[in-house]
């Protein structure tokens, strides 16, 4: 469960402060599909990186399944992003010259793993489809389908929350749909999606619609799911 | 990630740009080979002193005046006044000196030998019976002098090859028997020396060995029975240090001296000279080893300036790898281990070529110089040294650069383009 309480975010540069975040008080419950909306300098992607534990918040509480994130020490904040938080970047972010099979493996390396590490990768690969592209580098394959293998990347720790930043953005209609039909799935499943975009149309597959606007929520309302109705 | 993982992605890193990798191991791959190649010359030239030292017999204790230059075995040992021939009796002595097997007291002197029409100037020893022993040489013709020649003064001679190689067209069986002028009197040719290499400080074959008395009584200058050196032979190489004492002892009670700087000889054992050469050598090869490292030291330089550069490269790799759970750990270690792969296969290949040099110029060297200078030969602890320490140089010199990369920030590494 996701628990913001007066959460605010303040960048200094220089002489400069900047309120990316102005109090934001917000509760996700396990298995909820949310879409968090708003313009460019809206807040959403401070807020996706606060609730990703890639970034601490200037004042507020953050609570992760009811922990308080800025207690635990940089060490735990990686086990955390490891173990319990799945990222989707909107330009894919997999590590280059390495294959599908190896980025997907890396954060099970991260945690530990040898043995399962490659069954488990494979098993994530086959959840996207992606199965016979293991031995391919992220040059070799097209952007659907680098954001699924960062899809399977995500999910190889089976973590309990996916965060997904965009990750339509750089890819065509019919590739965004796949992404989309596996975020679906996934939440399904059981887990939390919180999703953030700049487009009605992808906000549509979410269950609860947040917007945002300089730095505070101004609505935040749950809606249809979109059903999905592809070939 | 375990060790093993962590260097199986570096090396891949690595790989991946193999010019730039060859790039910046170079500077670590000229230092090690420098030192391995300049410790080979400096261990060449100790070894091959050693062995000619060596070759004087592992037993042997040389006694020679003071004011002679001492420690250079290629001087010569010039009319001597403060050594006598009651010294050299005094040592033969096995009550005082148990651990002496014998004592030989020796002249030397260069004269010019004539056979027929040849001339040939050599190095002429007056020695007892007991040369070819403590020499250690073996006959290639003839006999060796006896002890009754050496009572009786007998005039007979005993050559070295190369005197026979001048006088007698190189046959050692030619010169037995024959008669040879020194100082316009004949000797009687009785035994040829085996060879012993022309090689190195001193030419062992240009010599010519007659009995002691012989020279004391017909050779100039021979009335004061002068003395050049007296050798002792120990009784075996664990004794040599014992007889040493003993026979300096000796010579101090005859003198009436009781310390060994005031005296006018000097004792030096093969041990002792080994010892020197050693030390000196010794130095000589560190000093060497030295220059050739600083050139390492400016290779880490050049593999911590690369590791930066990837780094910054790297940083939005970085920053994904955090963002999917690595530990600030995880990202030390990964590129401390490339940095010390880097400096690893450079140490690696600098060996290679460390040793490959030694060996061209060992062959170069060889037959340019006919074997007069020593050739170089590779030390075995100088390239476990020198690998050991380009590994340590990339631990070194890889911290800082692993060590930012290890404190960038994750969203701040995924926000850089």
């Amino acid at each position: 469960m996701i628990e913001l309480k007066a959460v605010s975010k303040v960048y200094r540069t220089g002489q400069v402060e900047v309120y990316a975040l102005r109090g934001i008080d917000l509760l996700v419950e396990k298995g909820a599909f949310v879409a968090v909306m708003g313009a460019s300098g809206s807040g959403k992607s401070t807020l996706m990186n606060i609730v990703g534990c890639l970034d601490l918040p200037t004042s507020g509480r953050y609570l992760l399944d009811g922990v308080d994130v800025q207690e635990l020490s940089d060490n735990e904040l990686a086990e955390i992003r490891n173990r319990k938080i799945g990222f989707v970047f909107q330009s894919f972010n997999l590590i280059p010259r390495t294959t599908s099979l190896q980025n997907v493996e890396l954060p099970l390396a991260y945690a530990g793993l040898s043995a399962e590490r490659r069954q488990r990768a494979l098993a994530a690969l086959a959840a996207v489809g992606l199965e016979n592209r293991a031995r391919h580098q992220p040059s070799e394959l097209s952007g659907g389908q680098q954001q699924r293998v960062a899809v399977a990347r995500a999910l190889v720790t089976d973590p309990s929350i996916l965060l997904a930043d965009e990750p339509t953005g750089n890819l065509d209609t019919e590739a965004s749909l796949e992404i989309m039909r596996l975020l679906v799935e996934l939440n399904q499943a059981g887990r939390t999606v919180v999703l953030i975009t700049h487009e009605e149309d992808i906000a549509g597959f979410a269950r609860r619609v947040v917007r945002l606007r300089d730095g505070l929520i101004v609505s935040d309302q749950p809606q249809e799911q979109k059903v999905w109705a592809g070939p | 990630m375990s060790v093993q993982e962590a260097l199986r992605v570096a090396l891949a890193a690595l790989t991946a740009n193999r010019l730039r990798s060859a790039l910046s191991m170079l500077g670590i791959l000229i230092g090690v080979a420098a030192v391995i190649l300049l410790v080979a010359v400096g261990n060449g030239a100790s070894i091959s002193i050693s062995s000619q030292v060596q070759q004087l017999g592992s037993n042997l204790i040389v006694i020679f005046p003071a004011n002679q230059q001492s420690g250079g075995v290629s001087q010569g040992f010039g009319t001597a006044r403060t050594l006598t021939a009651e010294d050299a009796q005094a040592l033969d002595d096995p009550s005082n000196a148990p651990d002496v097997f014998a004592v030989m007291p020796v002249t030397t002197v260069e004269v010019t030998m004539q056979h027929q029409e040849q001339n040939w100037v050599t190095t002429l020893s007056g020695a007892t019976e007991d040369y070819a022993q403590m020499q250690n040489r073996d006959m290639s013709a003839g006999w060796f002098f006896t002890d009754t020649e050496v009572r009786s003064s007998a005039k007979v001679v005993v050559l070295g090859q190369t005197v026979v190689d001048n006088l007698f067209g190189g046959d050692p069986a030619a010169a037995i028997g024959q008669s040879v002028k020194i100082q316009r009197q004949s000797f009687r040719v009785t035994g040829v020396l085996a060879s012993k290499g022309t090689g190195g400080l001193i030419n062992q074959d240009n010599v010519a060995v007659i009995p002691i008395t012989t020279s004391w009584n017909y050779l100039v200058g021979g009335r004061r029975k002068n003395i050049s050196s007296i050798l002792v032979q120990a009784n075996d190489a664990d004794t040599v240090e014992a007889a040493q004492q003993e026979a300096t002892q000796i010579l101090l009670e005859r003198r009436k001296l009781s310390d060994i700087s005031e005296a006018d000889f000097q004792v030096l054992s093969q041990q002792s000279l080994l010892q020197q050469v050693r030390q000196i050598t010794g130095v000589l090869t560190i000093f060497l080893g030295a220059i050739a490292a600083i050139s390492l030291i400016v290779g880490g330089i050049g593999i911590m300036n690369i590791m930066l550069v990837t780094v910054t490269e790297r940083t939005r790799e970085i920053g994904i790898r955090k963002a999917i759970g690595a530990k600030r750990r995880d990202v030390l270690l990964q590129f401390l281990i490339e940095s010390m792969s880097l400096a690893g296969v450079g140490g690696l290949l600098g060996i290679v070529a460390g040793v490959g040099l030694s060996a061209l110029a060992a062959s170069v060297i060889g037959s340019l110089s006919s074997g007069s200078l020593p050739p170089p030969v590779v030390s075995i602890p100088s390239v476990v040294l020198a690998f050991g320490v380009s590994v340590g140089i990339g631990l070194f010199f890889g911290i800082y650069p692993a060590n930012r990369a290890a404190r960038l920030r994750p969203i701040e590494a995924l926000r850089y383009e």
